[in-house]
């Protein structure tokens, strides 16, 4: 549990303060979690990954704001997820005047991020923002997502304050930019 | 105009209902029987199992990193239901051509390594893993015979840890066949987990 404390620390060391769970660590947890963090500051990790359970990862699964977000669900190990994400990529860079963010959530193991996550991310240079999730209680937040997911990654995920769609598929960049733009209206 | 609006939103939620809603099984379904191809170089059937209670149909690979973490579960669960007539049937769905580590000859040395004692058959032509409904691996899907036929009684998830075998909590496949092996309600009929696409 300590991932789940180190999540928390994360959550709030980005002020991300409206997050419940937040208030809920006791004193105790705290000094425990900080310890946790320094470990890791320590670390020679290239970059710290961000790693979030479920109850992390939902602030990033609503807005308030004018934006759009397309959250990408995928893996390392997932041929037709690698396959598309250079046109979520181009989808982040094109879009982002209109305020169209993409965010990629990685299901990879937790004992894969050193060995193969990290090193994708920095070998294909990735531009968007990519994140993990790593929750094993998959049955609860899968439907959480989508009441329509059945569980298969590529998996994507479109929302505004307004309207949000679920996809199982994968795209090609012209699907792609056709769902978005039903979103820019 | 409001009205109009109510329909157009009816008819959009209708529409997208129609394209994403899955055609396979539900629970309650007779499942269709079939005749694949086996590692032992035979062709099997659900009707092969004379003595059989039910199944545990499993749609799994090779490649999968999910299907790998479960590998040895699969075989536990052979071991532990054949003999109270729930064997394991893996049906290995990918198309071979797109996913080479899951030819025939790729599963035989997987199902050797691992020492799988259930069929592990390939769904040539790839036309039971539609019917079934099944959209990733693992995916299983617990028969019982009843008047009906191989009615389905449970659609998912082996269990709630794909990462520790340790740290399961609810083991659903388990759970299920236990329940209709003493004639109880199965308390989570359907189940979710992240998998790998079946490849195409």
């Amino acid at each position: 549990m300590g991932k789940i404390g180190f999540i928390l620390l994360l959550l709030f060391l980005s002020c991300k303060n409206e997050s419940k769970s937040t208030d809920r660590l006791s004193a105790n947890e705290q000094n425990e979690t900080l310890k946790k963090g320094d470990e890791k500051a320590t670390a020679s990790t290239p970059f710290d990954l961000e790693v979030y359970d479920f109850e992390g990862l939902e602030p990033f699964l609503t807005t308030n704001s004018d934006k759009t977000y397309v959250v990408n669900f995928w893996a390392t190990w997932c041929a037709p997820c690698i396959k598309e994400m250079p046109y979520f990529e181009k989808l982040n860079s094109n879009y982002a005047d209109k305020k169209v963010e993409v965010i990629f959530v990685s299901l990879d193991f937790p004992n894969k991020y050193d060995s193969n996550l990290k090193p994708f991310i920095k070998d294909q240079n990735l531009k968007s923002k990519v994140i993990a999730l790593n929750d094993t209680d998959s049955n609860t937040w899968i439907p959480k997502i989508s009441e329509d997911w059945s569980g298969a990654i590529p998996a994507t995920l479109i929302f505004n304050k307004d309207k949000r769609q679920f996809y199982e598929q994968s795209f090609t960049y012209g699907e792609l930019e056709t769902e978005v733009k039903q979103f820019l209206k | 105009m409001y009205t109009l609006k109510t329909f157009m939103a009816a008819v959009a939620i209708l529409v997208s209902s129609v394209f994403t809603s899955n055609p396979g099984y539900k629970i309650g379904d007779a499942a269709s029987d079939f005749s694949l191809m086996g590692i032992s170089g035979k062709k099997v059937s659900l009707s092969d199992y004379k003595n059989a209670k039910g199944y545990i149909v499993i749609f799994t690979c090779n490649t999968c990193p999910y299907a790998i973490a479960y590998e040895d579960r699969i075989e536990a669960l052979h071991k532990k239901y054949a003999s109270k007539g729930y064997p394991v049937i893996a049906i290995m769905p990918n198309n071979p051509a797109v996913q080479p580590g899951d030819s025939m000859e790729a599963m035989k040395v997987r199902a050797k390594e691992k020492g799988f004692t259930f069929p592990y058959l390939m769904d040539e032509g790839q036309k039971i893993y539609p019917q079934y409904g099944a959209t990733k691996t693992p995916h299983v899907y617990v028969l019982q015979k009843t008047s009906k036929g191989n009615e389905v009684k449970y659609i998912g998830a082996i269990d709630d840890n794909y990462q520790d075998v340790a740290a399961v909590n609810t083991k659903y496949v388990e759970n299920a066949v236990d329940a209709l092996l003493s004639g109880n309600e199965i308390k989570e009929k359907e189940t979710r987990a992240i998998g790998c696409t079946i490849k195409v």
